[in-house]
């Protein structure tokens, strides 16, 4: 554990040295400014709409969470299923180009350290940037009254997204020496996670739960909208601890391949 | 100290190192020679653990490198081909990252980082990123690197390669100087090095140990140069136009 702990720190300093996740960070969150805002203006003109119309049923209707927050945790993932391939292609790939991977695999540190070190410091960058993402629903407590409940189960659920997100980066980085090959497989298996239940309708029942099952956006969706079910959560934990396995037998097969 | 048994190593269908044999003894340097492509670096790879070998075995101070690879890797300092660095980190910080990941407590490591600064003459690069030093400082840097936990085995790759003349004398002295109590395996395809600095020779060619000996029980009169070529061409009469490249390199770098 203690040098796993010292990888991560190594790591997670590293982070800072390049500008790479200043970059990821400012997109994240300008992007992150732009969507609240709109979704804010828009919720204003449909608020003044209905109140000009007197329409008190409507209104009651009319949730701030369900009209702002829940659209911006949405729009938040799809972003990120670009911006992690960004954080995570390096790990593993820049070490095996740049011949650090000997330097890594020689001391005396198990695989499953190195993997932990790199898992928990690209954890921490992420949940450091959806930490200040929390700068959304903190304007709407200081001037609404949004459910305050809900948006923490939201915002629970971006980051164990976030963080199963890493665990896959972390093994398509492990897979090459080719950051940008480590990328885009990323990239792409998310994309996948993310649109794996489209063909759940036409598929039977059993082959469709399945998909469901698996879909990414399902589960969070759960958690945007307020609901943590353990099941939600397993299926997180399931991902992370696969991917992780995966990504630690792939760096222990240089040993027996 | 470094006990080598049979070692075998093969790529797919490619058999790179066929059956190697040797001892290292403790507190001597060992000159690991052999023609481009002989399998040095392979070996080397194998007796620090970072691969396994197809069959045979490695005992490092007794431990089994795959067996005990976790203690037996703690007393092993590795310079590979290509010093190690983190580009984009700082000497000192890069330093302090191995002596922990090497297992050294949070109050060893200054002493520790000090120590190899001054024994590499580094004092006034600590400071800088590694990316930015030259060839010969970055050849330091992973010196210091494989030192900093005070190792009883060094294994240093090709330590000079691709250095200016000036740079080589220094690295070489600095070699001369660490091994003390150490036991140090130097590979090399210049032999005036290994002539000037090593205790023990072991000369590889194809995969196979053509020839271990004590430097001081090589026949006298005869130089390094005429029992290598002899030594490889006796098994490979192909090898021989290699060896003689070597030479011209050696020349050149002598010059």
């Amino acid at each position: 554990m203690r040098n796993a702990l010292t990888i991560a720190g190594k790591e997670l300093a590293g982070y800072f040295v390049q500008p790479v996740a200043y970059v990821v960070m400012s997109v994240f969150l300008l992007l992150g400014g732009f969507f609240f805002f709109n979704m804010l203006r828009y919720f204003e003109v449909v608020l003044q709409m209905y109140t000009a119309m007197q329409n008190p049923e409507v209104l009651a209707r009319l949730n701030l969470n369900h009209a702002v927050i829940e659209p911006l945790l949405h729009n938040l993932a799809i972003v990120l299923v670009i911006l992690v391939p960004a954080i995570t292609m390096r790990s593993f790939a820049e070490e095996k180009r740049t011949g650090t991977y000997e330097l890594l695999l020689t001391a005396p540190v198990r695989t499953g350290e190195i993997v932990a070190g790199k898992f928990i410091a690209a954890s921490v960058f992420m949940l450091i940037m959806i930490a200040l993402a929390g700068i959304f629903p903190l304007i709407l407590v200081m001037f609404g009254n949004p459910e305050v409940g809900v948006m923490v189960s939201g915002y629970i659920g971006i980051a164990l997204l976030s963080v199963s997100f890493v665990a896959i980066g972390l093994f398509t980085s492990s897979l090459t020496q080719n950051q940008i090959i480590a990328a885009i497989t990323c990239f792409g298996l998310l994309l996948l996670l993310y649109v794996i239940s489209w063909p759940a309708e036409a598929g039977g029942a059993r082959f469709g739960d399945l998909l469901r099952y698996l879909s990414l956006p399902d589960h969070f969706g759960q958690m945007v909208s307020g609901v943590i079910d353990t099941r939600d959560i397993v299926y997180f934990l399931s991902v992370i601890v696969v991917a992780l396995f995966l990504t630690q037998r792939s760096v222990e097969s240089v040993r027996w391949r | 100290m470094i006990e080598v048994k049979n070692l075998v190593k093969s790529y797919g269908d490619v058999v790179a190192v066929k059956g190697i044999s040797f001892k290292a003894d403790e507190g001597a340097i060992l000159g690991f020679l052999g023609p481009n492509g002989a399998g040095k670096t392979t070996t080397m790879r194998i007796i620090t653990g970072f691969m396994p070998a197809t069959s045979g075995t490695v005992l490092v101070d007794g431990l089994d490198i795959f067996k005990n690879s976790l203690e037996a890797r703690r007393k092993i300092g590795y310079l590979p081909e290509s010093p190690p660095l983190y580009t984009d980190m700082r000497v000192d910080a890069y330093l302090r990252f191995i002596a922990r990941l090497r297992g050294l407590g949070r109050s060893a490591v200054d002493d520790a980082l000090e120590h190899v600064l001054k024994v590499c003459g580094l004092e006034d690069m600590s400071q800088r990123i590694c990316g930015h030093l030259s060839k010969g400082y970055r050849q330091r840097v992973g010196l210091a690197q494989a030192l900093i936990h005070d190792p009883p085995v060094l294994v240093l790759d090709e330590p000079t390669i691709g250095l200016d003349p000036r740079q080589i004398h220094e690295i070489r002295e600095l070699i001369h100087e660490l091994a003390g109590h150490r036991t140090v395996v130097l590979s090399t395809h210049i032999l005036p090095e290994v002539s000037q600095i090593c205790q023990k020779v072991v000369i590889i060619a194809d995969g196979r140990v053509v020839l271990e000996e004590q430097l001081a029980k090589l026949p006298a009169g005869t130089s390094l140069e005429e029992v290598f070529l002899h030594a490889i061409s006796k098994e490979h009469p192909e090898d021989t136009a290699r060896a003689e490249e070597t030479l011209e390199e050696v020349g050149a770098g002598h010059a």
